[in-house]
């Protein structure tokens, strides 16, 4: 019998380090009590996996109390624990993915190199090295249709082969995990759950290019993630599969760590590669390309984590069995981080060309407390938001680029109707203004003029010419950014402007937040029927802006309202009223 | 490939290290020295050298970063430009515990403000400064990955999740207690 915790970053903060310990010093002899990555049911952690000889059994949202009942199921006493087994619905859920990158992940002890291994880890790397020629394997993952995962959906091929051609004596691999598209956190996933097949990813694309040393970009804010590659690389030396003449051929590399000191525009890999050299990260103009002078001016092949994880099952599998996933031109599965207002938040891998219908209700479960969809942002601070009547829209990066949004790396945040659109699209303009590393006029000071246009909106004091000045505004940086991060940071504003512009004159021309978000333009009141004259809401009141008497029905003076809500918050009888 | 740092400083020797005075008494800066040794030469690691320099001081200063550009022969601009580029480096020093808040987009729709608005109230603080008791410091930042969890927010390496505005208090509450408890004993 063995006892699996799922102890990723997400399990970790539901608790599964206090389980973990919990059941490992309980447990009796002979049960040994493992950790796994992320399985992506990120809505029922911490999750405790039961393996015996012939069944497996999975129980979720465990706290110590189902620990307890969990050990006497164990040792074969009388127990409650079954009320802990996951629901059937959500295990159809979990198995009716297709899993590709993620198929490691929450299955097997990602410290653990024997577990990965005995799942045909390394075979893929093995074959290429012994059997095959670097041109064999391009064309392999040219077959497969995969593209860069991180983003711009870019042919990984294409790529490989360009850095391939490039001249020089020394090539880099280097893996983007600079995850920062806030809403996304797959790559993180991914590294801390199975970390092996981004290194057995980047040691094919190095046999394909010819390079000899890897470089793993991760984000600070990523500690568990950095441990558990670093715990990773070390195994797969000490088993010669990273160093000098990996599986006895004439054939060296290794790959090093390098943590991000936290910037948004370091996903771009011009910015990449400057951050690498110790510089400020800020994007160069290309070409020249990475491919042809990248890290240190020399040819580098730079992917995406979740693009590198692909590759071991590609060479496995044939690139023929991945085209057969997906649409015409988005081949394969995508994995998505489904969160915001939805009921089953978490990691989904599914093969491309399916609906945002397909995940917002089939593996995400409808919306959060039984609310109204409104729309899903995808694509992160460069995307857009697909409103309700799309959501039908196909995944795939074409359709999704026609609807306003793109694919982005997989990011997806489903809104009800309490969110305020065009808050929204300010929060988005924030983040863009603060991570604009400066280098473009546009971006830098044109971002910054819409940022204060939808300020003044969600403050109310929008002007009748603000929404076509923000339009105008938006197709002007567009034009006027170097990279990605500035042609793209208008996009949450045209998106929101194209498919809500009610809400945007609902703002501007009634003052009115329909969402309830905006504090400037709400106005709150007391129902006098409901009102029991508790006094609790005068007593909270931080500017003494309500009065009554006792047992009165009380009133709440505009002048004075500032608007925070601590009356609302109080009010057990719901007679604070918010319009 | 090496940087040609051909400086006169005195503290560029070790033996004299001592003598070289900081604002702040309390950095040692015989700590950082393996690191500079290790790393001053070989080009494209100053941001390496400052994230040591950060972990071991807790802060940047600017005294601090004049002496790390005089050892690496890195001009103080360009040392500048770099901490100041990166949101994960700090010229201030921060309180006892590091809160960072999640205002991720995910964290964002589930009420992240609320959450910042009640931390900052019961703090009496603004971002980024310290609370008047020494413990805590609060920062935002983009995106923790936590985001099935949100609201989030980390302090040292643990993260809380599903936060509503009572629970991100009654957490602090229960730290100062623990420390009050600790510094007691």
């Amino acid at each position: 019998m063995k006892i699996t915790v799922g102890k990723g970053s997400c399990g970790i903060a539901a608790g599964a380090g206090e389980i973990f310990s919990l059941l490992e010093q309980k447990a009796p002899a002979g049960c040994p009590v493992v950790v796994t990555g992320c399985i992506g049911m990120c809505y029922l952690e911490p999750i405790v996996n039961i393996e015996t000889d012939d069944k497996n059994i999975t129980f979720v949202k465990v706290n110590a109390e189902a620990a307890d009942e969990i050990l006497k199921y164990i040792n074969g006493e009388e127990n409650k624990a079954s009320q802990y087994i996951i629901e059937r619905e959500d295990l159809d859920n979990l198995n009716s993915q297709q899993r590709i990158a993620l198929q490691n992940c929450g299955i097997i002890d990602p410290e653990n190199i024997g577990e990965y291994i005995a799942r045909e880890g390394y075979k893929a790397a093995e074959k290429c090295i012994k059997e095959l020629t670097p041109e064999q394997v391009i064309d392999e993952i040219k077959i497969s249709g995969l593209s860069g995962r991180g983003g711009a959906g870019f042919s990984t091929a294409f790529k490989w082969n360009a850095a391939r051609s490039s001249k020089g004596d020394k090539k880099y691999v280097i893996c983007n995990a600079d995850e920062g598209d806030p809403g996304a956190f797959m790559d993180r996933a991914v590294i801390e759950g199975d970390p092996h097949a981004v290194i057995e990813g980047m040691l094919i694309a190095a046999y394909a290019i010819g390079a000899d040393e890897g470089i793993v970009y991760v984000r600070a804010e990523y500690p568990l993630a950095i441990i558990r590659l670093e715990l990773a690389l070390k195994q797969a030396r000490e088993k010669n599969l990273l160093g000098e003449n990996i599986f006895g051929c004439d054939f060296c590399f290794d790959i090093r760590i390098k943590a991000g000191a936290g910037a948004f525009v370091c996903g771009e890999e011009t910015a990449l590669i400057a951050s690498l050299e110790g510089e400020r990260g800020m994007p160069r103009l290309k070409p020249p390309f990475p491919a042809e002078k990248g890290f240190w001016k020399k040819p580098s092949n730079i992917n995406n984590v979740e693009t590198y994880s692909n590759v071991p099952w590609i060479i496995r599998n044939g690139g023929a069995a991945f085209a057969s996933m997906g649409t015409e031109n988005s081949k394969g599965t995508k994995v998505f981080a489904l969160t915001g207002k939805i009921a089953k938040g978490g990691l989904v891998e599914i093969p491309m060309g399916k609906t945002i219908y397909d995940v917002v209700y089939g593996v995400g479960g409808g919306i959060k407390d039984g609310k109204k969809f409104k729309a899903v942002q995808m694509g992160g601070p460069s995307g857009g938001c697909i409103p309700a009547e799309l959501i039908d829209t196909m995944i795939d990066y074409k359709t999704l680029v026609a609807a306003g949004a793109m694919m982005g790396s997989g990011g997806m945040v489903v809104m009800d109707e309490t969110t305020c659109m065009v808050d929204m699209a300010r929060f988005f303009l924030d983040f863009t203004v603060k991570e604009s590393c400066g280098k473009c006029i546009h971006c830098r000071i044109g971002n910054q003029r819409m940022l204060e246009i939808l300020d003044r909106i969600c403050d109310g004091n929008g002007r009748e010419d603000d929404i076509e000045l923000l339009s105008d505004l938006a197709l002007q940086i567009k034009d006027g950014s170097l990279c990605a991060l500035g042609q793209t940071a208008p996009n949450p504003v045209l998106t929101t402007l194209r498919y809500f512009l009610n809400e945007y004159e609902d703002h501007i021309k009634n003052k009115k937040c329909t969402a309830h978000q905006c504090k400037a333009l709400l106005t709150y009141f007391i129902d006098n029927d409901k009102c029991t004259g508790c006094t609790l809401c005068a007593k909270k009141c931080p500017n003494k802006a309500i009065s009554g008497e006792v047992k009165k029905a009380h009133s709440i003076d505009m002048e004075k309202c500032i608007k925070c809500g601590k009356c609302a918050d109080a009010c057990r009888f719901k007679a604070v009223v918010v319009d | 490939m090496e940087r040609n740092f051909t400086c006169t400083c005195p503290a560029e020797q070790t033996d004299q290290m001592q003598i070289y005075k900081f604002s702040d008494p309390a950095i040692d800066i015989t700590l950082l020295e393996p690191y500079l040794i290790k790393y001053a030469g070989t080009e494209g690691s100053l941001i390496t050298v400052l994230q040591k320099a950060q972990d071991i001081y807790g802060y940047l200063p600017v005294d601090l970063l004049a002496y790390i550009s005089r050892r690496t022969g890195i001009k103080p601009a360009k040392v500048m430009g770099v901490v100041t580029f990166y949101t994960q480096f700090r010229t201030k020093p921060v309180g006892k515990n590091l809160i960072l808040l999640c205002q991720g987009t995910a964290c964002h729709v589930n009420g992240s403000s609320d959450i910042e608005a009640a931390i900052r109230d019961y703090l009496k603080i603004e971002e980024g400064e310290i609370s008047e008791n020494g413990l805590f410091t609060y920062n935002n930042v983009a995106c923790l990955g936590c985001c099935s969890l949100s609201p989030v927010m980390m302090i040292g390496d643990k993260t809380y999740g599903k936060l509503t505005k009572d629970s991100a208090v009654k957490i602090l509450k229960e730290i100062a207690q623990q420390e009050q408890k600790e510094a007691v004993e």
